[in-house]
C-alpha cells in the first residue's frame, strides 16, 4: 500500500479491500468480522440489550494518555455499561481524509485493538470512507455498541431518589485539560494525561457489591457539572455536591486556576458517577477502590428533595452556590 | 529563587488562602470589625466577581455587607460601536480576526455575534495569548491578522510585546484593533459623576500587579474612600474586606495592598515600559460610562502601521446605541444589580444574550445567573 491513504481506498474496489483487510480485520480479528458479510450475525445475544453510538472528532489525534482510537472504544464501551450492561459487540465506521498517513491509521487501529481486548469487546462490523482533502479533518470515527443488560431494573438517569449518595471513581478534569494542552501546545501542562479507560468491569463490580444502584453515568463533554444537571433534571431531584470531597489532582487544579477554567466542566473519559441508596455507599466505594480505575474513588454528594432540578455546590469554605450548565464551550479568561 | 520554585511557593500560598479554617476565622474577624455597620463595596475586576460567587463567599458575607460589581470586565465595557466594528472586520475576506474566546458571543446591535459571523464563513481564530497571532501571521501571508486588543492593564503589556516582536520579525500582516482600557480613570469617572453610596473599593489584583498602588491614590485622597488591592482566593478577599472595614471604622481611608505575595507597591515597571513604548493614553468609549479621557490606549505614531483602522482605512462608525431594554450600562456603573434588570433571566439569557454582561464569563449578569440562584 502507498504511504498515504488515497481516494481509491474508499471506493469499494480492491484498494478498499486491501485497506480493510490489512489495517482493520488483521487487528480486530474475530469470527464475526472475519466472515466478511455486510452485517455481523449475533446469534446469542441475551435481552434486554443496551445500544449506544458515539462519534469521535478529537484534535489532535494523539495526546498524552490516549488517542482518537482509544476514545472510540472506551467511549462506547462506557456508555453501554452505564445501563448496567456488559458491552459485547462494537461497530466502527471511519471517515478518512485523503492523504492521511498510513502509519497514523495503523497506530489508531492498534490502539483500538488493544483497548477492545482489554474491554473484552469485539469489533464485529464496520465501514470505511475516504473523502477528498478538506472534507473532513484527518479522520472521524463512529462506534456503536451492543451490551447485555444484567442490572434489574436497568440503570437510568431518571432513577435517582432523595436520600441517595453520589460517588465518583476518581479525579476529574484530566482528559479535558490534556486534550486542550496538546491542541494549543501548552507546554507547562505536559504532565497531565487523559484518563481514558474502560469502565465495564468497575461498573459490574459496584453493582454486585452494592446490590441496589440507581444511576451510573460517565461525565464526558461538559464535565461532572453537566452530568449532575442532566440527572437532576431527569430524576427531578436536587443534587448537593461537597466541593472539598470532589477529587481533583494538584496539577489540574493549578492549571485550571491559571487558565481560568473550572475542572467541574472539563471532560472525563475514564470516570463514572454512581447514585445509590446511602446505606450501600461504603460497599460501592470499596468496590470502586479495589478496581484498577477506581483507586481514588470518593463519596461526593447526596440527593435531596429540596429544590428539584437544581444542583448546589457546598464550597470548600462552607458557602454555597448554584452549579448550572454552561451555554456552550468553556473558554479561558482574558486577564 | 528559580522561576519554578517561586511559582511553586506562590501556588502553595494560594492553596493556603483557600483554607476553610483560615476563612472562618477571617469571617469572624470581619463581623467583629464591622459590628453591624453597613459596608457597600465595589469590585472592578471580572475575576473578582467570579471568585466571590464561585467560592461561595457571597453566601457567607455578613448581611450588612453589599457587594457591587463595577466596570471590571473588559468584554462587558466594550462599546456597541466597537462590537459592530468587530463584525465589520470579520466580514472582510482579506482578514482573519484573532480574538480571545470571550468576545465570540457578544451580540452586536442586531443580535449577531462573531459566533454567527464564524458560522457564516467569517475567518475567526480564537487565541489564548496575543503572541499566538504571530504564528497565524506567518502561516497566512496573504491575509491580514487583526487582533481584537481588548483587556485592561493586565493584558496590554503582552499585546505591546507582541507588536514589538512582530516589528522585529518584519511581520507586516499582523495588525491590532486597540480597545484596551485603563481602570483608574473609570473609577474616577464613577466617583465624579455618580454617588451610588459606595463606601469602599476592592482594587483589581492583576491590574495592580502592573500599575502599582499610586494610580489609585486619588480614591482616599479626593473621595475619602478606602481602597484595598485584593487577591482571588477566599482568604485573600476576606483579608481585603477586613482592611476595608477597619479603615471605615477608624475613619482613616488609604490605599492598601492585601495581595502582597503578587502585587508590589510599585507594580511592574518593566511591563509599564513596554506598554509605554507602543501605546499612549487616549479617550475611550466605555459601555455604560461613555467617553472617558485618558482611559484607553492608542498606538503611538511609531507603531501606527500596526493599527488595523489606518491600514485597512476603515473606522468604527456605527451608532453607539444599546439594544432596546438593555441595562448593561447601569449594571456596570453599579446602579442596579443584574436581577433588577427587567430582561434578566427572561429575555436575556446566556443562550440568548441581549448585552455582554450576560455573555462574558466574567460578566456580572452571567455570574448572577450561573451561581446566584441557589
Amino acid at each position: 500500500m502507498a504511504d498515504n491513504i488515497l481516494l481509491d481506498a474508499g471506493s469499494g474496489g480492491m484498494a478498499s479491500q486491501r485497506l480493510i483487510k490489512e489495517i482493520f480485520v488483521s487487528r480486530f480479528d474475530n469470527a464475526m468480522l472475519n466472515a466478511g458479510d455486510d452485517a455481523a450475525c449475533i446469534a446469542n445475544a441475551h435481552a434486554p440489550l443496551a445500544f449506544s453510538a458515539d462519534s469521535y472528532t478529537v484534535a489532535p489525534l494523539f495526546f498524552p494518555g490516549g488517542s482518537i482510537g482509544s476514545l472510540a472504544i472506551h467511549g462506547t464501551v462506557n456508555d453501554v455499561s452505564m445501563l448496567g450492561a456488559r458491552p459485547r459487540w462494537l461497530s466502527c465506521a471511519f471517515i478518512i481524509e485523503e492523504g492521511l498517513p498510513l502509519a497514523t491509521l495503523e497506530a489508531i487501529a492498534d490502539d483500538m485493538a488493544r483497548c477492545a481486548k482489554e474491554a473484552g469487546v469485539a469489533l464485529v462490523t464496520g465501514d470505511t470512507k475516504v473523502t477528498p482533502k478538506g472534507a473532513c479533518d484527518k479522520v472521524f470515527i463512529t462506534t456503536s455498541g451492543i451490551g447485555e443488560i444484567y442490572a434489574n431494573p436497568p440503570l437510568s438517569g431518571a432513577s435517582a431518589k432523595p436520600g441517595d449518595a453520589v460517588l465518583i471513581n476518581g479525579v476529574i478534569g484530566d482528559h479535558g485539560l490534556a486534550v486542550l494542552a496538546a491542541r494549543e501546545n501548552i507546554s507547562f501542562l505536559s504532565s497531565v494525561k487523559s484518563d481514558s479507560a474502560p469502565l465495564a468491569d468497575l461498573v459490574e463490580s459496584v453493582i454486585e457489591a452494592a446490590g441496589e444502584v440507581h444511576v451510573m453515568r460517565d461525565p464526558t463533554r461538559g464535565g461532572l457539572a453537566t452530568t449532575m444537571n442532566e440527572i437532576a433534571a431527569q430524576s427531578n431531584v436536587c443534587i448537593e455536591l461537597d466541593e472539598a470531597a470532589i477529587p481533583v489532582s494538584a496539577d489540574v487544579s493549578a492549571a485550571c486556576s491559571f487558565l481560568g477554567l473550572d475542572p467541574l466542566y472539563l471532560a472525563n473519559e475514564g470516570k463514572c458517577v454512581c447514585v445509590l441508596p446511602r446505606k450501600y455507599a461504603e460497599a460501592a466505594l470499596n468496590a470502586m477502590r479495589a478496581s484498577k480505575y477506581g483507586r481514588k474513588a470518593a463519596i461526593i454528594g447526596k440527593i435531596t428533595a429540596a429544590k428539584p432540578g437544581k444542583v448546589i455546590l457546598r464550597t470548600r469554605i462552607g458557602g454555597e452556590r448554584a452549579l448550572g450548565m454552561l451555554e456552550g464551550a468553556q473558554l479561558p479568561r482574558i486577564c | 529563587m528559580s522561576g519554578a520554585a517561586l511559582e511553586n511557593d506562590l501556588e502553595k500560598l494560594a492553596v493556603a488562602a483557600r483554607g476553610p479554617g483560615l476563612c472562618k476565622s477571617l469571617l469572624g474577624r470581619l463581623e467583629e470589625i464591622l459590628d453591624g455597620r453597613e459596608m457597600r463595596f465595589m469590585e472592578v475586576c471580572g475575576t473578582h466577581t467570579v471568585a466571590i460567587f464561585q467560592s461561595g463567599l457571597r453566601s457567607l458575607l455578613p448581611k450588612s455587607i453589599t457587594h457591587i460589581s463595577g466596570p471590571g470586565c473588559p468584554v462587558c465595557v466594550t462599546s456597541e460601536k466597537d462590537v459592530s466594528f468587530f463584525l465589520e472586520l470579520a466580514a472582510r475576506p482579506d482578514v482573519i480576526v484573532a480574538t480571545f474566546g470571550d468576545l465570540l458571543r457578544v451580540p452586536g446591535p442586531d443580535g449577531k455575534s462573531l459566533r454567527h459571523a464564524q458560522a457564516g464563513g467569517g475567518n475567526i481564530a480564537i487565541v489564548y495569548s496575543p503572541l499566538d497571532c504571530l504564528a497565524l501571521a506567518r502561516s497566512n501571508p496573504d491575509k491580514k491578522i487583526v487582533f481584537l486588543a481588548v483587556g485592561f492593564e493586565t493584558t496590554a503589556p503582552t499585546v505591546a510585546a507582541t507588536v514589538i516582536a512582530a516589528r522585529k520579525a518584519g511581520l507586516g500582516n499582523f495588525l491590532i484593533f486597540p480597545c484596551h482600557k485603563l481602570v483608574p480613570p473609570a473609577l474616577l469617572s464613577l466617583l465624579e459623576k455618580n454617588d451610588n453610596g459606595l463606601d469602599a473599593f476592592l482594587l483589581p489584583g492583576h491590574v495592580a500587579a502592573i500599575t502599582g498602588l499610586e494610580p489609585f491614590a486619588f480614591i482616599p485622597a479626593d473621595f475619602q474612600r478606602p481602597a484595598v488591592v485584593g487577591g482571588f482566593e477566599p482568604a485573600d478577599l476576606l483579608l481585603a474586606l477586613c482592611r476595608m472595614a477597619e479603615m471605615l471604622a477608624t475613619g482613616k481611608p488609604a490605599v492598601e495592598n492585601a495581595y502582597a505575595r503578587v502585587v508590589s507597591e510599585n507594580g511592574n515597571p518593566r511591563a509599564r515600559e513596554i506598554m509605554d513604548e507602543v501605546f499612549e493614553p487616549c479617550t475611550a468609549l466605555w459601555r455604560g460610562l461613555g467617553d472617558i479621557p485618558c482611559s484607553g490606549l492608542a498606538l503611538r505614531k511609531e507603531y501606527e502601521d500596526f493599527d488595523a483602522c489606518k491600514r485597512l482605512d476603515i473606522y468604527p462608525s456605527a451608532m453607539d446605541k444599546p439594544r432596546k431594554g438593555c441595562r448593561c450600562g447601569d449594571v456596570l456603573k453599579g446602579r442596579i444589580t443584574p436581577p433588577d434588570c427587567p430582561l434578566f433571566g427572561h429575555a436575556c439569557l446566556p443562550s440568548n444574550p441581549v448585552g455582554p454582561c450576560m455573555v462574558s464569563s466574567e460578566g456580572s449578569c452571567a455570574a448572577f445567573f450561573k451561581y446566584g440562584d441557589v
